[in-house]
């Protein structure tokens, strides 16, 4: 018993000094990570996974499309449906609202405009297909179906 | 004269900087959404003209593989009832068949590395070469997103898988290249050259939905 109380002892604390170091370095990790969200997703989004993506270079063409089942099924109902910006669209709808996307783009890009598809993994091919069909009609045939990576097993 | 002045302590109190930091990290943990902008590159097809219909194409069927997929999430690969999983070697045998190469192609064959080379069979009941095979993806209405995605990425990746063989990449490291510079862009051609990424999407149908 005695044999425990024998050892020499050392100082018990930790050094802390260095401690709003480690925090800020995180602090400024997640400062510089961070992008505020400047618009509220109504649709539910859990994205699939996928094992060959692709990151785009160019951020600025890209412009983003949710569909998934909306949150408040007692106001917009349980069917999928189709948010851009910050409101929910009817599929009629998309071809205006890529054609303000892309007069927001510098005249050389126009054509090089790039449609994130958040696409919740619920969701039938149907409404998708009516989307795209909808893309196509605008000219933006450049789609991203954005996804997220998967454990490659080998 | 300053000498005399009785400084309790030069140094701020640094101590509760770390309280301060912890707020603010919290903060931002809670506000952070980590961009994600990756994803799975696909070019639609252009809109159908009423005026102007699209040109007949005659493609052998033997030049085009298809997949179907049903309502229920199952698959139909090339007239047979299949899995997922090993879909992309599937997919690489059948573009890297080269059952009657004309010229071009031949000369494609022989720029090959071995390893690609190997995977030819000659089958003549397969693609004649790779400028000519298409991989056709048909959905339902009824199809999930999931699944349509995951057919999808398999087809890419036996695609990236031979470009990046080409050009001796690991298939990460070719798919990894943007071409934001000529090296890369050059590598990104070498890879595809006379191979085109064929992967057509075809209109989903209604029928068991």
């Amino acid at each position: 018993m005695a044999k425990f109380s024998k050892k020499t002892k050392t100082s018990e604390n930790i050094p802390t000094s260095a401690l709003p170091d480690i925090i800020f370095m995180l602090l400024f990790f997640f400062m510089v990570t961070t992008v505020l969200r400047e618009q509220e997703i109504l649709v539910e989004q859990k994205i699939p996974q996928a094992t060959q993506l692709q990151k785009l270079q160019k951020k600025t063409l890209i412009s983003y499309i949710y569909i998934g089942k909306p949150k408040n099924t007692g106001l917009y109902g349980s069917e999928p449906r189709v948010q851009a910006n910050d409101a929910l669209l009817t599929p009629a709808d998309i071809v205006q609202w890529v054609n303000q996307e892309r007069d927001m783009l510098p005249e050389a890009d126009r054509n090089m405009i790039t449609i994130s598809m958040k696409i919740d993994r619920d969701v039938k091919m149907g409404p998708i297909s009516d989307v795209q069909t909808e893309l196509r009609e605008a000219d933006a045939r450049r789609v991203l179906y954005a996804s997220v990576g998967k454990v490659q097993k080998d | 004269m300053a000498r005399k002045k009785n400084r309790m302590s030069q140094e701020v109190n640094a101590g509760s900087m770390a309280d301060i930091a912890f707020l603010l990290l919290i903060f931002f943990l809670v506000t952070t959404t980590i961009a994600s902008d990756k994803g799975i590159l696909n070019v639609l097809p252009p809109k159908l003209d009423p005026n102007n219909p699209p040109p007949e194409i005659d493609k052998n069927e033997r030049n085009i593989f298809t997949i179907l997929i049903n309502a229920n999430d199952q698959l139909l690969v090339e007239g047979e009832y299949a899995e997922a999983d090993g879909l992309d070697e599937k997919i690489k045998l059948f573009v890297l068949n080269f059952g009657q190469p004309n010229e071009e192609a031949q000369g494609l064959y022989n720029s090959l590395p071995a390893s690609l080379k190997a995977m030819s069979r000659r089958d003549p009941e397969s693609s004649d070469h790779p400028g000519e095979a298409v991989v056709s993806i048909k959905t339902n209405r009824g199809t999930s997103y999931d699944r349509y995605l995951e057919v999808f990425d398999l087809a890419k990746k036996a695609y990236f898988e031979i470009y990046a063989e080409r050009v001796n990449l690991r298939t990460e490291e070719y798919r990894a290249l943007t071409g934001k510079d000529e090296a890369e862009q050059s590598l990104i051609d070498r890879g595809k050259e006379g191979i085109p990424m064929a992967i057509s999407i075809a209109e989903p149908d209604k029928i068991g939905s």
